[in-house]
């Protein structure tokens, strides 16, 4: 265990951005997200939750994945170089940290897909543990500890120090350059901090839900259920949800011509969007309470049944608080009796 | 300049190679076959039959389409198609000499090598719908002795509508072992063939349930809906029969999410599905 005075951690994260490019949570228009850092950026580490997950460094919103030039019947096709630079993220939660696993397991399952693979491959995450956990949380529910982030590095505030325990061999690595920064330091307070985060997550409202009516092998008794009607009824199908959920990945392809070059990007887009299916013989989900199953059925069964058993929800709450008609997964989980209080 | 043709190994499985449309042949009114060579003349990709590809012009877009030529035919990739939509709607004012990107191959095929060797083989297609199975077929007609009888019942709206009728008619139909059923929608002037609906003739024809028989179905979904009622009433099983589906796609890799039905992946697990297979798939395609 290490550990590094909160008053200099600037100076941490200042070396962090020398030799790599470092994200953290950062306030921007008013909303703190996962950016780029600078010098001049504060570092907004009493920010539970970002506005959208830490999603984005590994499969940003929009990127370019190739160009292509045409002139007269000819084409050019101009693949974009990957990104190799060494990538810190610093401050992710537990909860995100645990979305990366399941992102890897689309993105890097074969074929894999290289863009999302060669960031991943050259990062070091480090987490940071939730020393105040909401109502909206219940990454408990899907084993995750807020007190254990995890990752190549987990870290604490506590009192006026972070503390730094590095887990896997990059977070070894990054530990030992930043040597001179560190300090050792003795678990004990590390160790009250956790009971004191425990002590919060054992009281959170959500963290109760039982998922033992959800899992791979339940399509046929929940697909016709007549829970679905009541439940979609409001969607408004804006996908918010969708955009800042830490596991939603779908994505679509779509060309851009800039009158120089033709871009062709790749963008976050939304099952619960009307022409996510949209095909010249119409769409298969033409129905706002199929696009909404769908969504839910992809987390909590479809996605356990390809996956071991494991969900593609990791209780993050962002759903829960950014819903304009309040309807979110625990909802879904509740009303097919997973309320456990 | 950077390579413009193959990215070699390291290359996503998103990012087109070049290719060169060389032929483009009228088959109805709104089909037509489009026949694609790499542009250093290879053939692009290895395929099996049911397989698909994804065919891109950059600044219209990108889209998947089955190969409608066989692996046999180890010169270029045939796609039969449709215009339907923005992309299929460029394709067709293209001329021969038109570069295209392509990437491929997408999905599982039929198992022509396995279940399907040995068998008397019943093609059922409507429409557009013969474009997939048209590999098989060739692929089968390739590899003949490993095939028993093999039947093709083929139906289109008008005489007009009917893909690929010059080779029907001219190979297909004079081949031992190889009977074709043509059949149209509606009375047509100089048509003196069958006139009805694909799933009516299936019962006028009356294929024997026989369990060496395999029964490979492509075609819109209503077609595909009352002919396997027809095959099922037949005694037929539903291991016994195969189909195509389609759905939207973007990526071919099993990760955009748009052709995702229950725990499968069209583009990945699919478009080949035997019928009991798809049985166990939520009702949503």
């Amino acid at each position: 265990m290490k550990k590094i005075e909160k008053a200099k951690l600037n100076d941490l994260l200042a070396r962090l951005a020398e030799a790599s490019t470092l994200y953290l949570p950062v306030r921007k228009g008013g909303k703190v997200n996962f950016a780029k850092w600078t010098k001049d950026e504060e570092y907004c580490a009493d920010e539970l939750k970002t506005v959208k997950s830490a999603k984005d460094v590994f499969f940003p919103q929009s990127e370019n994945i190739v160009s292509f030039k045409r002139e007269s019947s000819k084409i050019t096709i101009l693949p974009k170089e990957l990104p190799t630079d060494r990538t810190v993220i610093f401050g992710v939660r537990a909860c995100d940290a645990k979305s990366f696993d399941i992102l890897d397991s689309v993105f890097m399952s074969e074929p894999a897909d290289s863009f999302y693979t060669a960031r991943r491959n050259s990062a070091v995450i480090i987490t940071t543990a939730c020393s105040t956990p909401e109502e909206t949380c219940f990454c408990g529910v899907f084993g995750i500890d807020p007190a254990n982030p995890g990752a190549d590095i987990q870290t604490w505030f506590v009192g006026e120090e972070l503390f730094w325990e590095a887990l896997s061999e990059k977070g070894k690595a990054l530990t030992e350059e930043l040597s001179d920064m560190l300090s050792d330091a003795d678990e004990k307070e590390v160790e009250d901090e956790k009971s004191r985060i425990s002590e919060i997550t054992k009281q959170l409202p959500l963290n109760g839900l039982s998922l033992e009516n959800f899992g791979g092998d339940k399509t046929n008794e929940l697909f016709d259920a007549a829970q679905w009607e009541k439940l979609s009824q409001s969607c408004i199908g804006c996908g918010t949800c969708t955009f800042v959920c830490p596991t939603c990945q779908c994505y679509d392809i779509r060309d851009y011509d800039t009158g120089n070059d033709i871009r062709r990007y790749r963008c976050w887009d939304s099952c619960m969007y009307s022409d996510f299916t949209m095909c010249a013989h119409g769409t298969n989900r033409p129905t706002q309470l199929q696009r909404f199953r769908q969504r839910f059925m992809h987390k909590l069964v479809y996605f356990p049944a390809n996956n071991n058993g494991e969900f593609s929800c990791v209780g993050c709450g962002r759903c829960v608080s950014s819903c304009p008609i309040s309807m979110n997964i625990a909802k879904v989980i509740k009303s097919f009796g997973g309320d456990n209080k | 300049m950077s390579c413009t043709c193959n990215h070699g190994e390291n290359a996503d499985k998103l990012v087109p190679v070049r290719a060169v449309v060389t032929e483009i042949r009228t088959e109805t009114p709104d089909v037509k076959t489009f026949r694609v060579v790499g542009i250093d003349g290879s053939n692009c990709f290895d395929h099996m039959p049911g397989q698909c590809a994804m065919l891109t012009v950059p600044g219209v877009g990108e889209a998947m389409f089955s190969i409608t030529s066989s692996p046999t035919e180890t010169e270029y990739k045939d796609f039969s198609i449709k215009r339907c939509g923005l992309l299929t709607d460029y394709l067709h004012t293209m001329e021969p000499g038109q570069e295209i990107g392509i990437r491929g191959p997408f999905g599982k095929p039929f198992p022509v090598d396995t279940v399907f060797k040995g068998k008397d083989l019943i093609f059922i297609a409507g429409g557009i719908g013969l474009a997939p199975l048209h590999s098989v077929i060739n692929y089968c007609r390739a590899n003949r002795d490993n095939y028993g009888k093999i039947d093709i019942l083929y139906g289109s709206r008008s005489a007009d509508d009917l893909v690929d009728f010059d080779e029907i008619k001219n190979e297909w139909e004079k081949e031992d072992g190889i009977n074709v059923y043509l059949t149209i929608d509606r009375e047509q002037e100089g048509w003196d063939g069958h006139v009805g609906f694909v799933p009516s003739y299936l019962k006028e024809i009356g294929f024997k349930p026989d369990a060496n028989r395999i029964a490979v179905l492509c075609g819109p979904p209503i077609m595909i809906k009352f002919v396997l009622q027809g095959l099922i009433e037949m005694g037929f099983d539903k291991t016994q029969v195969y189909t195509t589906l389609e759905l939207k796609m973007k990526c071919g890799i099993g990760k955009c999410g748009r052709c995702n039905i229950g725990s499968k992946y069209v583009c990945k697990d699919g478009p080949v599905f035997r019928c009991d297979e798809i049985d166990e798939l939520p009702d949503e395609y």
